[in-house]
């Protein structure tokens, strides 16, 4: 097995097993939760003017995983990326450790790889979670069965199955610009909490000026104004244009971010 | 390929904005010595020792470790040096044995499967296998310390930097520390240790470097610098003005008065010209004696402090 993955395993038990890191991904997982119980005991169905997917629910329990996901999408799991992300370097700085790996040691490029490696991942399993429980708690309530699509087509359970996974990665892509943004930030200072409260401020700041009207032309170039866009998956056929633009705005934040992460931590004096 | 130095730096200087924390210092640590890396605290030694190894960016100068130009060769030599520095430093929630798996599975040179062997190995080494699953956060500055060592231990080195090991151990714990550096050197591996505390490595030391205020300002074998150190003469006298005066006429320098005693750094004044010399003058001597000076004297007058006895 190669040294990179052995020190990507290394780096997810430390996340994975951090006991802050558990309450949050079982928080993640309540809202899914939360949110079919609710339905399945109020007395009247959720009219037609509830959100995305949402008054959809007791038709098939499928769309449970991808209500969940609307209602975490815009602040609880940038949030949890936020925090991930920024404690990845400025964690390790925080504490001293930063030193002891590097001088093991631990190419800087290599580090960078894997500290983004496992916030991605961590991102992966957030979304499994999130839909996962979703999916769970909805079929047993709401059962399965065929899906009604957006533009009203039905499919099979297959084939529904098979656009919420492709909605999860849609999804995971959106999340990791965020996490390419938090290792940015998280090679500017020693205060991990910092490091993740400038990318809640980055995500809050890019929903707000997404809302005027005023900046209508500035909304394609934020990072996050195409993550709703998941749902055009739920039409016959996709509507792939929203979502291919998402995949380059994210792939284009990523890259500025890693280029501007490593410009600031390749040379950094190291004095933590 | 066996290089004579394991350390070798010319001219290596660190600036911290306007301040210049290491000014152009020549490091030569020879293959196979214990070397003492010494001066009070803020005189450069971490700075120095975190330059060494690639974790801060010298303004000027060049160093190598092992033979090897670094930081170039960082890849390929670390890996053949262990090293503390400024203290311990381990995740908290994770168990001593835990923090060294992590360390020993960052390490690419290394064989995973031999991971466990290792990681105890290291832990018996400094005493600390029974504790190996207590969280690091339930550790006592001395285990710390001492698992801060096992880490430096982990794999086979040809060179230990470590920086201030004997920081907040008790006096049995110093006595250890002293006694695995002595191990480690009778191996054959070069160890570079820094202190404040002179009394602290000065037994173990084959060689000296001597830090004040950013720049090196003595290096040596210990003998050699104990003999350079020179000798320190001492009148008792009812005037001990007029011997004063004495021992500056024949060049003697570092003159102190109290009472009735006058001590002086002989340097270059040869000690048999001392008494014809005093006599002449009409200074009654009650007592004259010269003594060798110790290394803590040279120091002092080096540094212009004394070490901190009490750390
Ligand atoms: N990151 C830094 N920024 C500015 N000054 C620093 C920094 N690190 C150390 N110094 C200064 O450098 C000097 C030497 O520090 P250090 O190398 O830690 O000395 P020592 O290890 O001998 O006690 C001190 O005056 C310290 O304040
Ligand atoms: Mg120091």
């Amino acid at each position: 097995m190669s040294a990179g993955s052995r020190l990507l395993r290394s780096e997810l038990r430390l996340v994975l097993g951090r006991r802050r890191n558990q309450v949050g991904l079982l928080a993640l997982a309540a809202v899914p939760v939360v949110l079919a119980i609710a339905v399945k005991v109020s007395v009247s169905e959720p009219g037609p003017e509830a959100p995305d997917f949402i008054s959809s629910i007791t038709e098939n329990g499928l769309f449970v995983p991808l209500a969940a996901l609307g209602l975490e999408l815009p602040f609880i799991l940038p949030l949890a990326v936020g925090i991930i992300a920024g404690d990845s370097i400025a964690g390790e700085a925080n504490i001293g450790t930063l030193r002891y790996l590097l001088t093991v040691p631990v190419a800087r490029a290599r580090l960078l790889a894997v500290k983004y490696a496992a916030t991605v991942l961590f991102t992966v399993v957030a979304v499994v979670v999130v839909a996962g429980v979703g999916a769970a708690i909805g079929i047993a309530l709401f059962g399965s069965g065929r899906l009604t699509l957006l533009s009203g087509t039905q499919i099979g359970t297959g084939p529904a199955v098979l656009r919420v996974l492709l909605a999860m990665a849609y999804v995971v892509v959106c999340l990791s610009s965020l996490a390419a943004i938090g290792l940015f930030f998280s090679t500017l200072t020693e205060q991990p909490i910092g490091a993740g409260i400038a990318v809640i401020a980055v995500n809050v700041l890019s929903l707000i000026l997404d809302q005027l009207p005023q900046l209508d032309w500035l909304g394609p170039y934020l990072p996050n104004h195409y993550w709703a866009s998941y749902i055009e998956i739920f039409r016959d056929p996709i509507n792939g244009e929203p979502l291919r633009s998402g995949v380059l705005v994210a792939l284009a934040y990523a890259l500025v971010a890693w280029l501007a992460a490593w410009a600031r931590f390749a040379g950094k004096d190291v004095t933590s | 390929m066996s290089d004579p130095l394991a350390v070798r730096s010319t001219g290596l200087t660190k600036r911290f904005g306007q301040q210049t924390v290491v000014a152009g210092i020549d490091l030569a640590v020879p293959t196979g010595s214990v070397y003492g890396f010494l001066g009070p605290n803020g005189s450069g030694k971490t700075t120095t020792i975190r330059m060494l190894l690639g974790l801060v960016r010298p303004s000027a100068g060049e160093h190598s470790l092992l033979g090897s130009p670094m930081p170039e060769s960082a890849g390929a030599v670390l890996p053949r040096v262990g090293a503390l520095v400024e203290g311990p430093a381990f995740h908290p929630y994770l168990s001593g044995r835990a923090n060294l798996t992590r360390l020993d599975d960052a390490d690419a040179s290394t064989d995973r499967s031999d991971t466990r062997r290792r990681v105890d190995a290291a832990l018996d080494r400094v005493g600390l296998l029974a504790a190996a699953d207590k969280r690091y956060r339930a550790y006592s500055l001395g285990m710390g310390q001492r698992l801060g060592i096992a880490a430096a231990l982990l794999a086979p080195r040809d060179l230990l930097v470590l920086d201030e090991p004997t920081n907040g151990l008790d006096p049995q714990g110093t006595r250890e520390v002293r006694h695995l550096v002595s191990g480690l050197a009778d191996e054959g591996r070069t160890v570079l240790v820094s202190s404040h505390l002179l009394a602290e490595v000065e037994q173990i030391c084959t060689h000296i470097g001597v830090m004040h205020d950013g720049s090196l300002v003595a290096q040596g074998p210990v003998a050699e610098l104990r003999a350079g150190a020179g000798q320190r003469a001492f009148v008792e006298t009812t005037r001990p003005r007029d011997a004063a005066a004495v021992l500056r006429q024949l060049g003697a320098r570092d003159i102190e008065i109290s009472h009735d005693r006058v001590g002086a750094d002989l340097g270059d004044v040869v000690r048999t010209d001392l008494a014809p010399a005093l006599v002449r003058a009409g200074v009654p001597v009650l007592a004259l004696g010269v003594q060798e000076r110790s290394l803590e004297d040279l120091f002092v007058s080096l540094t212009g402090e004394g070490f901190d006895v009490s750390g």
